[in-house]
């Protein structure tokens, strides 16, 4: 079902009438937690868009949030979903349906659930006409300066496909980019790009890579 | 632990338990157990944090120069400040002094961050421990706009029909059965007092913080090429000065972007003067006149900060928010705080789930180690390693440190900066004087003007009296707000001056290469950060971080209690006070959440199962 309702046709927060919002969400600190983060600043690499469509490195900024809901007729988001799957799996969540999915048994550092930003968006009568959700079932997020396990990162190129595939159908003209996009315009710092990350990392012994005991059964 | 005193609080747990566990819109997560007496007054209080804090040991053998981009992501809010700790501590370390640009495009962004946060804390997570949200329904909005105009006559949204439109929108939100954020609310509780012209007044605004907000966090991308996530840089500011260019996407900051900044500016000046603080001392007022004047703790006592916005970089005697340290509430006497002095800060984890060699002293964050100990214990502890049902406060009980500052418990924040500089004007500080302003005013209108206006009776309350409360915490974030907007105005005057005298440098690079290091060099960086004093320490060895540890604000004030038993700021503010009733405790959310807690940095992780619910038990 569209959400979209007659009170919505004239909204002042747009960009524009057509414009288009990709929203990646997430801790890129703790491992398959940086889900989100990484597919938009995958997807940035990788494509050009038309001018409408804006990608968006959402970080864990929960209500901060709230203007790119705003902004967008048409939202796109990445996230890491706690589906009860395997890892790695692929779930595609739309419209009414997406609060559902990004509620509060999730573990994750957004303290507003992005439930809520949907939901305050409403209020405010400002709200996307189309909002699709392409969550990836984390394999390990207690893995503190960690990055995406094998299985979330091969997902990860599915999960870009299936963005590619709805963008173009939302008509953000995705081309292809060749070379990359120039450091000063990447959503994410260079500083955080996925290899430097990873290169950069101290070993398990000079830093303790655990959360909260509670979370680890293992060894108790 | 039985009965004890300590700070002049008497502590007695031998009443019933009260377990709220999470404490709800705070960012992290956060455990709260008070003991109350027979008549629901809160005697004994503790508070837990409840996730693991890592993020100092994932920066070791990292390049200094990329610190900034990974703390900036150790927290969903206070992205900026420490950034800005950040690349404060490196230059410290390696000598690099910034361009005057710098510096003045630096305080812009601290300050229009500091003035986000304040607003969005008061209105989208703090007004809702004061305002009942539902009760707004049954306003008369013809009143409504009658109490705008009274309260704040310059405001121009103040119509029947604007506060019957946004009434209209509320019902239908309610009725839709989403309540999202203003879900599991203790609505209708007696702990609320306002009129429900009051509630519709501060719901209105809420939406109108809600809207405006994200235009001033445009200045953020403006200097820092993008939001949220704005760049910075080690030796000055990722962002080149050409006053003429055309200003196309990507170009350097040009005159008319200055512009765009300056009319962002007048907007957040406008809001503070005519919303925020009237909104603040209207709701104080009439929470006053009920006599909730509950809250302070610690801060009647103990505060201190490291001093702020100096107005000539580098010269901490011309900090507009002064600093130093105030103990036992001796107002007459300001003591000077170093970070760099062993003796001063030092953490403690006596009572906190890390491991020391030696736990009955505390190490200086130079020497500062962050090793877990999750040992959940002591005879009246419950549950078990992965379930909680009661900590034991006499053994290890928190995930947060204590810090003290020579060895004392001390309040930091809005508050404690506004005590400092109240004291430090009355000393003829000339560069705080809009602080004793602002304050004086303030009193005035609580005590006589608001009352008047309202037909209550008039009071006259002293500043020790008003200030260290929970109403005056949440007031001091208000004026804090007001006192930024101004000064940014002042910045961004002198930014432009500097600018037309034909001063383009934004960076040092000097020292960019790590081949001009010293072999090894240590700094501090400090920031007045919206929850209090915030400090990065960082070693650098061969070019690399050798050891890095933040001292944050959340830290300070949700500290556990420490080696010789002394509470921490969240626990102080608790004692004391009247519960109206015990299953729904508005008033310790109030409290604890007028500090607007932040534990995403002082811990880590979420609670269990990451329940959004608060769950409150009674023992």
């Amino acid at each position: 079902m569209s959400l979209r309702t007659p009170e919505n046709a004239r909204n002042p927060y747009r960009d524009g009438d057509d414009a288009i919002v990709v929203l990646g969400i997430g801790n890129v600190l703790w491992a398959d937690e940086g889900f989100g983060v990484r597919c938009v600043e995958a997807l940035q690499q990788r494509w050009r868009f038309a001018s409408h469509v804006r990608l968006v490195d959402g970080g864990t900024q929960g209500l901060y949030l709230i203007q790119y809901v705003q902004a967008a007729r048409r939202l796109l988001i990445f996230d890491a979903i706690d589906y009860g799957l395997a890892p790695g799996t692929l779930k595609l969540i739309e419209n009414d349906e997406v609060p559902r999915f990004m509620g509060a048994k999730k573990m994750s550092l957004h303290q507003t659930g992005f439930q809520e930003v949907l939901c305050l968006a409403r209020l405010t009568g400002h709200f996307p006409d189309e909002v699709l959700l392409i969550g990836c079932q984390p394999e390990e997020l207690e893995d503190y300066g960690g990055s995406l396990r094998p299985s979330v990162r091969s997902a990860l190129e599915d999960a870009l496909a299936l963005g590619v595939d709805r963008l173009r159908a939302w008509g953000a003209a995705p081309t292809p980019r060749y070379g990359g996009c120039d450091a000063g315009e990447r959503v994410t710092t260079p500083l955080l790009a996925l290899d430097r990350y990873e290169s950069g990392r101290p070993d398990a012994d000079a830093a303790c890579r655990i959360g909260d005991a509670r979370f680890m059964p293992r060894g108790d | 632990m039985g009965a004890y005193e300590t700070q002049g609080f008497k502590l007695d747990d031998s009443g019933r338990r009260i377990v709220v566990d999470p404490v709800t819109r705070i960012e992290g997560h956060m455990r709260c157990e008070v003991n109350v007496d027979k008549n629901n007054v809160i005697r004994n209080a503790v508070s837990t944090g409840t996730m693991w804090r890592g993020l100092e040991v994932i920066l070791k053998g990292r390049d200094p120069r990329d610190a900034w981009a990974f703390v900036e992501r150790i927290c969903g809010v206070c992205t900026g400040c420490h950034a800005l700790a950040s690349v404060r501590a490196v230059e410290d370390a390696l000598g690099i002094r910034i361009p005057k640009n710098a510096h003045l495009i630096r305080e812009l962004m601290a300050k229009t961050l500091q003035v986000h946060d304040h607003a969005v804390h008061f209105y989208h997570l703090h007004a809702m421990d004061w305002v009942d949200v539902l009760n707004a329904l049954k306003a008369d909005p013809k009143k409504t706009s009658e109490l705008q105009q009274m309260v704040s006559p310059s405001h121009p949204l103040s119509s029947p029909g604007y506060f019957r439109d946004v009434q209209n929108r509320l019902q239908k939100f309610v009725d839709s059965g989403q309540l999202g954020p203003f879900m599991n609310g203790y609505w209708g509780s007696k702990a609320y007092v306002l009129p429900p012209e009051a509630n519709l007044m501060a719901v209105t605004h809420y939406l109108e913080a809600l809207d405006l907000q994200k235009e001033w966090v445009k200045i953020h991308t403006i200097f820092g090429g993008k939001n949220p996530h704005p760049n910075y840089l080690v030796g000055g500011v990722p962002c080149a000065i050409n006053i003429d260019g055309d200003g196309a996407a990507g170009a350097p900051l040009n005159m008319e972007r200055l512009n765009f900044v300056k009319a962002r500016i007048d907007e957040i000046i406008e809001f503070n003067k005519n919303v925020y603080v009237p909104d603040v001392l209207a709701i104080g007022t009439i929470y006053k006149q009920a006599g909730w004047l509950y809250g302070g703790g610690l801060s009647a006592l103990n505060v201190s900060d490291y001093g702020e916005y100096p107005k000539v970089n580098y010269d901490k005697n011309t900090d507009q928010l002064p600093g130093g340290a105030i103990l036992n509430g001796n107002w007459d006497e300001i003591l000077p705080v170093d970070p760099r002095d062993p003796e001063q800060v030092q953490e403690f984890v006596a009572h906190s789930w890390y491991k020391y060699a030696d736990e009955s002293k505390g190490l200086h964050p130079w020497d500062g180690v962050t090793e877990p100990n999750y040992k959940p214990e002591g005879p009246k502890f419950k549950g078990t390693r992965t379930k909680i049902e009661q900590v034991d406060e006499s053994a290890k009980y928190s995930w947060i440190k204590s810090p003290r500052w020579r060895g004392h418990a001390m309040e930091v924040g809005p508050l404690s900066r506004y005590i400092l500089a109240y004291v430090h004007a009355t000393k003829g500080n000339k560069y705080c004087q809009r602080v004793k302003e602002q304050v004086d005013y303030s009193a005035k209108m609580i005590n006589s003007g608001i009352p008047k206006a309202l037909g209550l009776p008039e009071t006259q309350y002293t500043l020790k009296q008003l200030l260290p409360t929970t109403i005056g915490r949440t007031l001091a974030r208000a004026l804090e707000s007001q006192y930024c907007s101004e000064m940014m105005l002042d910045d961004w005057h002198e930014l432009v001056a500097n600018i037309k005298a034909g001063d383009r440098a934004t960076a040092n690079v000097e020292r960019w290469d790590p081949s001009t290091w010293p072999k090894e060099a240590k700094g501090v960086g400090t920031v007045a950060a919206p929850r209090g004093m915030l400090g990065h320490w960082i070693k650098i060895k061969d070019g690399r971080i050798e050891n890095y540890q933040c001292v944050v604000p959340t830290t300070w004030n949700g500290s556990p209690r420490d080696a010789k038993n002394q509470i921490g700021a969240f626990e102080a503010s608790l004692m004391n006070t009247p519960l109206a009733n015990p299953e729904q405790p508005v008033e310790i959310l109030r409290t604890l959440h007028s500090f607007d807690p932040c534990l995403a940095c002082s811990t880590h992780v979420m609670s269990e199962d990451g329940a959004e619910l608060a769950t409150v038990k009674v023992r």
